[in-house]
């Protein structure tokens, strides 16, 4: 038997033996998973306890990923660091991009023209889609199904096209400037958009048809990683993980930016607030974000996309915090401006770092293959969670 | 107290900021039960109006006498905006009955103001766990957004901490603050809200600010022999520990 101290580094043991004496107990074994794990989504390190198959705890170690984004902040004009947000959260780039540029005009007291803020909207609802779909394809392909990853990504392909054409990038898109947008909407944009809703909502129940009563889909899901209102309210939990728990709670309804107080949808909700309770309300949250897409593009008003902003940026001195609903849950900024063009100080308040302190609570007692399920369902991304 | 809940009142609501965060909205997610709660909400957006011009502030300060002098927080806040910027709007004292009961109890060691229509609260170091504890057990405040603090080098006490908190009863939110001093630690608020958790950690991480009756204090972004802590003022943007470079990526620098 190999000495486990030798296995692992000195901070490791120190912090497991303080935290528990019963390390090392007979039956008690330290595994450690990642940080170069196909299933950690990224760069996550996991530190497994584990009695048998059977998780006693677990514990993050993050920061591999660490790119001091918020000190980068502090050197960068207000326009400068409007690209960074998007490296946070890589996969759902324009939502990011949306809450700071809404963030930023609340500071300045500007607000962009209704017909930037109905462009942001399609575009920010097309990336949740995208965002669902890779979170899909790559959580059911931890699980073992391998097929809907090829499914989704064929079709996230089709947003990503949307997005290369109207302001040149795919995934990192720095779409929105502060004050509205750079780019009109290219030609032909609506029709797009309208082809691509009617392309994907089969599809969706493509997906669907896979997965929702799959009895394997069905065993490794239901019953897994439960975790209930309360628990999840007091850790901090948002987005699509909250209401899976059974609270009716959306940024875009309970606090509407943008113009989302426009749009007719739904919040869906789970009762169980297990793995497959995750899994049907973000199914049932494509479908929502296509009908606010169809509202949206049926409905561009006309006008300007930029609203008159000072080419130099110097918002009052003062602080302000301001979050969307982010395909992950809620991603705010709390901004404190000293008068000058430059940041005093940005925080950024990532859905995914609070949503993995869920990860030990909801673990806990479940098999170690259920570990994979359960970092999946949470749908982190190891940019945000690092920044 | 009634001087200041007359000077928001007179001014008319013609300033065109208000609007732009209005965090009232009937499409919450439950039906706000307490009349109260909404008409405080409500009361928010028509504060900034007074607030416009410069001037204002001080004006309903004068009135407010016992309100406002023998606070150290509150004298060093107005000083910070006024020279700086005096075109855009400023921080405005803030009344509602939240504040009210609060400010009964704890008197000048609590101080509420609002800027760009967001509420937010100066409270004494010495109130940090009691006060937090009642907002949620009392006021609702159940869901703790965030953590994170703030560095002014030049001040006395250098360090502001901030928590967020949001209300899922009263679809509210509210920004509580207080300053302390370097090397000065503050009580953990992760008995009250376990979300705390890795916010406390990381405000430890990037500031160095240690939390007391934390279950876990450590570093959780860097790696655990780092030395220095980034989001300090005095940590240049291209410093790093260059001996735990050299140590354990074997590279002279990672720059």
């Amino acid at each position: 038997m190999t000495d486990p101290n030798t296995l692992s580094p000195p901070s490791l043991e120190t912090h497991v033996a303080q935290r528990d004496e019963t390390f090392l107990d007979a039956n008690e074994l330290v595994i450690n998973m990642g940080p170069q794990h196909p299933a950690t989504h990224g760069v996550l390190r996991v530190i497994l306890r584990l009695d048998g198959e059977k998780v006693l705890g677990l514990e993050c170690v993050i920061g591999y990923l660490h790119r001091g984004v918020e000190k980068i902040a502090e050197s960068r004009t207000y326009t400068m660091f409007n690209p960074y947000v998007d490296r946070m959260d890589y996969v759902a780039a324009v939502s990011n991009g949306l809450g700071y540029c809404e963030t930023v005009e609340k500071l300045l007291s500007v607000e962009a023209p209704p017909r930037a803020q109905c462009i942001r909207v399609i575009l920010t609802e097309l990336n949740r889609i995208a965002s669902h779909q890779l979170w899909l394809g790559t959580h059911a392909l931890d699980i073992g199904a391998i097929t809907p990853l090829f499914y989704t990504f064929r079709d996230r392909e089709e947003i990503l096209k949307i997005y290369e054409k109207y302001c040149g990038a795919r995934l990192t898109t720095h779409a929105f400037r502060i004050g509205g947008l750079q780019y009109e909407a290219y030609e032909g944009f609506e029709k797009e958009v309208k082809n691509f809703v009617n392309f994907v909502k089969p599809k969706i129940d493509e997906y669907e048809e896979l997965l929702t009563t799959n009895r394997i889909w069905l065993e490794r899901t239901k019953g897994v990683g439960v975790i209930s209102a309360k628990d999840a309210i007091a850790l901090g939990v948002t987005g699509p993980v909250l209401r899976a728990s059974g609270v009716k709670w959306d940024l875009r309804k309970a606090q509407p930016y943008a113009n989302y107080k426009n749009f007719d949808f739904d919040i869906p909700t789970g009762e169980n607030g297990d793995t497959y309770d995750r899994y049907i309300v973000r199914m049932a949250e494509f479908r929502q974000s296509l009908r606010i897409i169809e509202q949206a593009v049926d409905n561009i008003p006309e006008g300007p996309i930029m609203a008159k902003v000072p080419k130099v940026m110097k918002p009052p001195v003062g602080e302000i915090y301001h979050s969307i609903e982010a395909p992950k849950g809620e991603l705010g900024y709390y901004i404190v401006s000293d008068g000058s063009t430059q940041p005093y100080r940005i925080r950024v308040r990532p859905p995914s770092l609070v949503n993995l302190q869920a990860l030990d609570m909801m673990c806990r007692n479940q098999l170690v293959a259920d570990v994979i399920a359960v970092i999946g369902t949470l749908d982190i991304v190891l940019g945000e969670v690092d920044r | 107290m009634p001087d200041e809940t007359k000077s928001p009142a007179p001014p008319p609501p013609g300033d065109p900021k208000p609007g732009t965060d209005q965090p009232a909205t009937p499409g919450g997610v439950k039906a706000t039960p307490s009349g109260s709660v909404q008409s405080e909400t409500k009361s928010t957006p028509e504060a900034p109006a007074t607030a416009a011009p410069k001037p204002a502030a001080p004006a309903a300060a004068t009135p407010a006498a016992e309100a406002k002098p023998a606070t150290p927080p509150a004298a060093a806040k107005p000083a910070h905006p006024a020279p700086a910027k005096p075109a855009g709007p400023t921080p405005i004292p803030w009344d509602s009955p939240l504040v009210a009961k609060y400010k009964s109890k704890y008197g000048s060691g609590l101080n509420a103001f609002s800027f760009l229509g967001q509420n937010y609260l100066e409270v004494d170091r010495s109130l940090i766990p009691n006060i937090l504890r009642l907002f949620r057990d009392d006021e609702q405040f159940d869901y703790c957004v965030d953590v994170t603090a703030v560095h002014y080098p030049k001040r006395e006490r250098p360090f502001d901490v901030v928590w967020i908190l949001y209300s899922f009863e009263r679809n509210e939110r509210l920004r509580v603050r207080t300053q302390i001093a370097d090397g000065e630690s503050i009580p953990s608020v992760v008995p009250i809200w376990a979300t705390a958790n890795w916010l406390e950690r990381e405000v430890f991480d990037m500031f160095g600010i240690q939390f007391e009756g934390h279950p876990d204090m450590k570093r959780i972004l860097l790696p655990d022999g780092w030395k220095g802590h980034p989001l300090r003022k005095d940590y240049g943007i291209i410093q790093q520990d260059n001996e735990w470079v050299q140590i354990n990526l074997g590279i002279e620098s990672g720059q």
